[in-house]
């Protein structure tokens, strides 16, 4: 059995939006390092509960890095700063004995507060709406194999599609901006056949919602791109500044 | 209780045909004025919701968590079936129906099966105009494999998620029509009861996770596609979220729970590390295509790898006993996911197991990476190693991976008739959250293609035939009697769970559920032991409601109280899974009972008394439950004992 390990934790407490917030420190003891990240904190919520206090909220649910929803900044980098690991699949082997380790929520404009660890992210579902899809009907479609689709293009698009929405992007950048996360979106569909109808429609629409929700500009840090949990190349950036421009000359905006 | 599946008459394959004709319509022009609850946003859910607002209908669709796109089937790993028969290797809408049927064990209803078979090849074109980037050929066609111990090669993929892309599609579908203002959505809302009207699902009364604030919502009909109840065990592969709680409280209400014995352990998990773990981790099927599964032949060398006095590189070929190839020549190490967690458990229990708790074996890749190389095997499995990597800190492209069964899927949820409707009038049950098409054990890459096929193809028809003999100002008032009492039943029973102010987290009381039903009602089953948690679970319940700690209040973000709600119900209902055991004096698919085994120690059927559907009835707190049979009919498919040697 590997060595148990004490660690000190200083926790961003925040009771609702409205709170100012404050961070408060815990003692997490007997950690194995076989333990995920965010079971070190169900141990330490477990003793909180047992001395009639509320546990830190945080949110998570598939805790195997897919869902998107763990989202905390530890350390000062957005889900540990494990290479293409979340929060949920950090393990606590890469930690030692005796460290304190620091835990906030992802900070931005865009993402209020909801309780501790926990965000409103609901301003990238809006995002979406706008226009992050292929407007097909059910049962209105053609055959899968009707539109045979390039190996490497639709290889590429996976490349963009994997990302989970996590926020992490966001929550790296200095200016707050989603860019990686829309550009994530606008090249997945713009890469494959079946979304070049609405190329135009849908980079414009998504740019604009992205900038009424309040998320910043891109001055190209890559931060983003170091955090990614699913390692979305910044090139998708620029492949969404490309499809932004190219719409605004088809629009005859400039 | 009245069972009667409504299954349409005539020959099998155009049942559904003919019956798609025999709906009723409801007035293109007044879909507008009906509206439409759907709980849940994962694949069943998020289907039905955009598709029934393509139709017109008014949609409200509930999810808990932040964003319908994290709904559970984001995690699905390795693919969805479909008879496409693109690769040309025999498979027909027929052959997907019969292997279904075969592989539920002969316990599913062969017409919802033949059903979802059919409408399997629609969900590719839907999916593959919604831009999921499915795997691809060089030619630029979809690309296939087998899975799951399947003949042919019929499972669609992208990469090893392709149940997040496969949502993503339909959350892409959903966003629109949110967009469009056809449907509004409630994340972070838990449903909390269902409202009846003279007999009929009439609405629901939820709780904003985030303020706490309880509302009641009304609608013409309710869709619950609330997913599975593998959480039941505590420990299982599912998302931490995942609950009973949904459906079980309809089944509070009258709905009919079918068969909530039959759940699925899937061979291939990660095994457990401490008393720290909270979830399982899967290791996608997929692996077992190349990966071979084994442990020693010796108890006494199985030990010193247990001590770590010795490797797995340091058992000779001779000495290692790869007890699925050598059980099972023709289906070897993909024999389906029933067969193969028993062998390990047998294996374990016989004292060999590889890791040091001995739940654990290897699944090995040293012969593939020799056969195939090093690089091969990392552009099929790469994502999955790193995943193994992350997790367990050991390189399986050098060591095998060890790996034990764990809680995956239920086959088991509440009843529904061959609309998809439950017993109760008006409500609908799609996805992981009914019973129908799995039987008793559910093949790879098939609940993805249930999930879709129920919100995309099925259920936004078979609503209709409702609806059409509802009128539209047939809505109830949420203020009458029946919501404002189901609020107070809800309410009555969160500040239930905050007044208790006893000892105990609302986790220790899961845990220590989920180790009961694991080993009562797990891979082996049997009588002794099903009596003894009938006991046991209704203690852990008392002490529950005595000891329960709850910080906190209502009003505010909760995660304890949201816990404590869902633990309270897995408690009434893992009493409801033994019985459920027990009364199945039989073994099939995943269910089985020490006691009926055949002399090579494979499940032996009952097909004389025990081909029905167990269908339970709630009879009030801390009664005993009716069961009512629906019994299965095989008109197409021939009963035969499942052989995979
Ligand atoms: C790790 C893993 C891998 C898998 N891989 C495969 C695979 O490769 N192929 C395959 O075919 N199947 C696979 N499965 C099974 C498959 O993923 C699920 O059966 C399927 O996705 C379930 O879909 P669903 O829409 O029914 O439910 P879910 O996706 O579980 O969605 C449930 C929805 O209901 C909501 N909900 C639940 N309760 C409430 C409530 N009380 N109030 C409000 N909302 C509620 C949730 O928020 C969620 O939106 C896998 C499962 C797991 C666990
Ligand atoms: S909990 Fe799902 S990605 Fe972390």
């Amino acid at each position: 059995m590997d060595k148990l390990m004490n660690l000190k934790l200083k926790v961003w407490r925040q009771d609702d939006a409205d709170d100012v917030g404050r961070f408060e420190e815990y003692q997490a003891d007997d950690i194995s390092p076989d333990m995920s990240f965010l079971e070190m904190l169900d141990v330490v919520n477990e003793g909180l509960i047992g001395s009639g206090k509320e546990p830190i909220a945080f949110d998570s649910d598939c805790r195997e890095g897919i869902c998107g929803s763990c989202s905390m900044v530890i350390n000062g980098t957005a889900h540990g700063g494990q290479k293409g690991t979340t929060a949920c699949q950090l393990h606590m082997r890469h930690f030692s004995d005796g460290m304190t380790i620091t835990i906030e929520p992802w900070r931005a404009t865009a993402f209020p507060v909801h309780r501790d660890l926990v965000v409103d992210r609901t301003a990238f579902d809006r995002i979406q709406q706008k226009g992050g899809f292929i407007s097909v009907r059910t049962g209105s479609v053609p055959d899968a194999n009707a539109i045979p689709v390039s190996k490497d293009e639709s290889d590429l698009a996976m490349d963009a599609a994997q990302c989970i929405g996590c926020g992490a992007c966001v929550a790296a950048c200095k200016n707050a901006s989603a860019m990686l996360f829309v550009a994530a979106k606008i090249s997945h569909l713009s890469l494959v056949p079946q979304g070049q109808p609405e190329r135009e429609r849908r980079a414009l629409a998504m740019v604009k919602q992205m900038d009424d929700e309040g998320f910043g500009n891109c001055t190209v840090t890559g931060s983003c791109e170091a955090v990614c949990p699913k390692e979305i190349s910044l090139d998708f950036i620029a492949r969404m500044n490309r499809e932004y421009g190219r719409a605004l000359i088809k629009k005859g905006t400039i | 209780m009245n069972l009667d599946a409504k299954i349409p008459s005539g020959p099998m394959a155009q049942k559904w045909d003919k019956h798609r004709f025999d709906l009723k319509l409801v007035n293109p022009a007044n879909k507008r004025k009906y509206e439409v609850i759907v709980v849940g946003s994962g694949l069943a859910g998020a289907s039905a919701a955009a598709t029934l607002a393509e139709l017109g209908y008014n949609v409200k669709c509930f999810c808990f968590q932040d964003s319908p796109r994290r709904a559970h089937s984001i995690a699905a790993q390795g693919g969805i079936n479909a008879a496409k028969n693109y690769q040309n290797d025999g498979d027909s809408v027929h052959r997907l129906f019969y292997d279904t049927v075969k592989g539920g064990d002969y316990r599913s209803r062969e017409a919802n099966v033949h059903r979802l078979a059919q409408v399997s090849v629609n969900i590719i074109d839907q999916c593959a105009a919604q831009g999921v980037p499915f795997a691809r050929e060089y030619g630029g066609l979809l690309a296939n494999r087998s899975f799951g111990g399947a003949q042919v090669s019929r499972t669609f993929y992208a990469r090893g998620q392709t149940g997040q892309q496969l949502l993503l599609g339909a959350y892409s579908s959903l966003s629109r029509q949110i967009g469009l203002g056809k449907v509004q959505m409630f994340p972070r809302t838990e449903m909390l009861d269902v409202v009846l009207v003279d007999g009929h699902a009439k609405g629901i009364v939820v709780r904003d996770m985030v303020s706490g604030e309880i509302s009641r919502h009304s609608a013409h009909a309710v869709v619950l596609a609330t997913g599975g109840y593998g959480n039941a065990f505590f420990l299982s592969t599912n998302a931490m979220g995942c609950n009973v709680t949904a459906t079980f409280r309809a089944y509070k209400r009258g709905a009919a729970f079918a068969n909530p014995c039959y759940t699925q352990i899937h061979p291939t998990c990660i095994p457990v590390s401490g008393d720290h773990q909270s979830k399982l981790t899967l290791m996608s099927e997929s692996l077992r295509n190349d990966g071979r599964v084994w442990v020693p032949k010796s108890q006494s060398v199985a030990e010193k790898i247990r001590k770590g006095e010795l490797k797995a590189s340091d058992v000779a070929e001779g000495d290692r006993d790869y007890y699925l190839e050598r059980k099972y020549p023709s289906f070897g190490n993909l024999v389906p996911r029933d067969v193969a967690s028993r062998n390990t458990k047998e294996a374990c229990d016989d004292g060999r197991g590889v890791v040091g708790s001995g739940l654990g074996v290897y699944l090995d890749f040293e012969d593939a990476i020799k056969r195939l190389g090093e690089s091969a095997v990392r552009e099929r499995y790469g994502n999955l190693f790193d995943m193994y990597e992350k997790i367990t800190g050991s390189n399986a492209y050098q060591n095998p991976m060890t790996i034990f069964p764990a809680v995956h899927y239920t086959m088991g949820g509440l009843w529904v008739d061959y609309n998809l409707m439950s017993n109760v009038p008006g409500l609908y049950v799609v996805g992981e959250a009914n019973f129908s098409d799995h039987g008793a054990n559910r093949l790879g890459a098939s609940a993805l293609m249930q999930g879709l096929a129920d919100g995309y193809f099925v259920l936004p028809y078979t609503i209709g035939q409702y609806l059409a003999g509802v009128a539209p100002d047939d809505r109830t008032d949420t203020n009458s009697a029946e919501f404002v009492g189901t609020e107070e039943t809800v309410r009555a029973q969160i500040d239930k769970l905050l007044s208790v102010k006893g000892k105990r987290t609302p986790t220790s009381f899961h845990r220590e559920l989920g180790q009961i039903i694991w080993d009562e009602c797990g891979m082996a089953r049997n009588k002794t032991g099903l009596e003894a948690a009938i006991k046991k679970i209704p203690e852990l319940r008392a002490e529950f409601w005595e000891n329960l700690n709850v910080p906190g209040e209502n009003g505010s973000l909760n995660q304890s109280l949201e816990q404590a709600g869902r633990v309270a119900d897995f408690l009434e209902f893992g009493e409801l899974m033994c019985r459920d055991a027990l009364q199945r004096e039989e073994s099939c698919g995943g269910h089985f009972r020490e006691e009926h085994q055949t002399p090579e120690g494979e499940a032996k059927r009952d097909d004389k008394n025990f081909s029905f559907v167990g269908a339970w009835e709630y009879k009030g707190e801390n009664q005993t439950p009716e069961l009512h049979k629906e019994n299965l009919v095989y008109e197409e498919v021939k009963m035969t004992q499942r052989s995979y040697k």
